[in-house]
């Protein structure tokens, strides 16, 4: 230690090391003057002071993402009696991150491409391709909407392998549960945020039998309501 | 110019409010409002609320521009995604006091073409007018021109992005007020920027 201090010799030493107190000692002063009860950090950089656009390289580990969201799941699952509560509980983790994707991400748009979604199907392609390159680094397998005359008002998302189901195996006694219901829930913020009110569940559609190719697959199914039906048909008749 | 700048959430609820005057052309930055339209500021703002709703679903852009007009008080407006409203109340001086102004251009380009004759300083005369001139199509005279449109873009720009900074706290949930002071420098920071 002491070797490593003597080494940038002696005037140089001594020089650094007034600098440093000088740092120190005005640092102080400005903290001093600044409001009390509002806490900074001690390097003095709060969120605003952070760039909003993100690295190539800046992604999280799925280990230890796995290793979070399964900690969700049993926080979640000790707090209710049944399947449908516990599938509630984890669309209401995912609804805010949601409502803050949406900001985020059209911010990280070049300018020509801001624009809001005005209807549904725009919307939904926003959801398959930008939201889900987001969270899972492709886009969503397929975008559906209800064949039956009497349910115009429901979309599919379909994912054939989710992300978040990679680490979870369901029980027996359980099979109805999808824990892809927290990103049903990040869908349902995505689609409340942008004045789309709808409600999005998660089912799981893959085949029982052998040799099935996607036995994870899940279809998130957005039910719209109703005055956004009418809005889309309004604004269609106008343009 | 006088600004009044509100952030108003999905609920018709305030988020965030600072008022404050130009900075450009020697502006102090002090806003001009009498007190009796500071309050009615708030009203013209909600008021203009109803007409967002019909321009938002028309047009996909963030920026819709001016959209509503009381008086001598032009509202522009940027939309989010998640439908928060930033709305920018902006009042250009009254005519008493731009009068003035637009005399002490005239007296100057009349001496400016007295002076012509003579030699070099009469340039600078001349340059000065075209500063005068270019300034009556700027941000303080025509709250509607492209310069303008620009300018308030711009600010709304810087805005929106620490906005979205604001929203990526971990603490924050949607319609909550910004209470932040920094935010509040920020903003205060774009509006000396830009308008």
């Amino acid at each position: 230690m002491s070797h490593l201090l003597a080494k940038p010799g002696g005037g140089g030493g001594q020089n650094a090391g007034a600098k440093d107190q000088q740092s120190i000692v005005s640092g102080g002063s400005s903290s001093a003057s600044r409001e009390a009860g509002l806490r900074y950090p001690t390097n003095g950089k709060t969120i605003y002071h952070r760039p909003l656009n993100r690295s190539k390289t800046a992604e999280l580990s799925q280990a230890s993402f796995a290793y979070l969201f399964s900690e969700m799941v049993s926080y979640a699952q000790k707090r209710v009696t049944g399947i449908q509560d516990l599938e509630k509980k984890l669309n209401l983790q995912g609804h805010p991150i949601g409502l803050k994707l949406l900001d985020l991400l059209l911010i990280r748009e070049p300018p020509r491409s801001q624009t809001r979604p005005l209807n549904i199907i725009s919307l939904l392609h926003f959801i398959k391709i930008n939201v889900w390159q987001h969270l899972f680094g492709r886009q969503a397998n397929g975008l559906e909407k209800s064949s039956s005359a009497e349910t115009p008002d429901e979309y599919m998302i379909i994912d054939n392998e989710p992300l978040v189901n990679a680490y979870i195996s369901v029980p027996r006694e359980m099979s109805q549960l999808n824990c892809a219901a927290y990103v049903a829930g990040i869908i349902e913020g995505v689609c409340d945020g942008a004045a789309f009110p709808a409600r999005v569940t998660a089912h799981t559609v893959g085949g029982k039998e052998e040799g099935e190719m996607w036995p994870g697959k899940t279809v998130f199914l957005v039910k719209f309501q109703p005055e956004v039906l009418e809005r889309e048909a309004l604004i269609g008749n106008k343009g | 110019m006088s600004y009044y700048f509100a952030i108003i959430g999905t609920q018709d609820n305030p988020l965030f409010e600072y008022e404050f005057g130009t900075s450009k052309q020697g502006g102090d930055g002090q806003s001009r409002f009498s007190e009796q339209s500071r309050h009615l500021n708030q009203f013209i703002l909600h008021s203009s609320l109803d007409i967002v709703e019909e321009v938002q679903w028309t047009n996909g852009a963030l920026y819709l521009k001016v959209i509503d007009r009381f008086f001598n008080n032009y509202i522009s407006v940027f939309l989010t995604p998640s439908n928060t409203k930033f709305l920018l109340l902006h009042q250009p001086p009254s005519s008493a006091s731009i009068a003035p102004s637009s005399s002490t251009v005239t007296s100057s380009s009349s001496a400016s073409v007295s002076s012509s004759v003579t030699a070099i300083p009469s340039l600078g005369g001349v340059g000065g007018v075209g500063g005068t001139r270019s300034s009556s199509t700027s941000i303080a005279a025509n709250p509607t021109s492209p310069q303008t449109e620009e300018a308030i873009k711009n600010f709304f720009g810087e805005v929106y992005e620490n906005y979205v900074k604001a929203v990526m706290s971990p603490f924050y949930r949607v319609n909550m007020e910004i209470k932040s002071p920094v935010f509040k420098n920020r903003v205060a920071a774009a509006g000396r920027k830009y308008l």
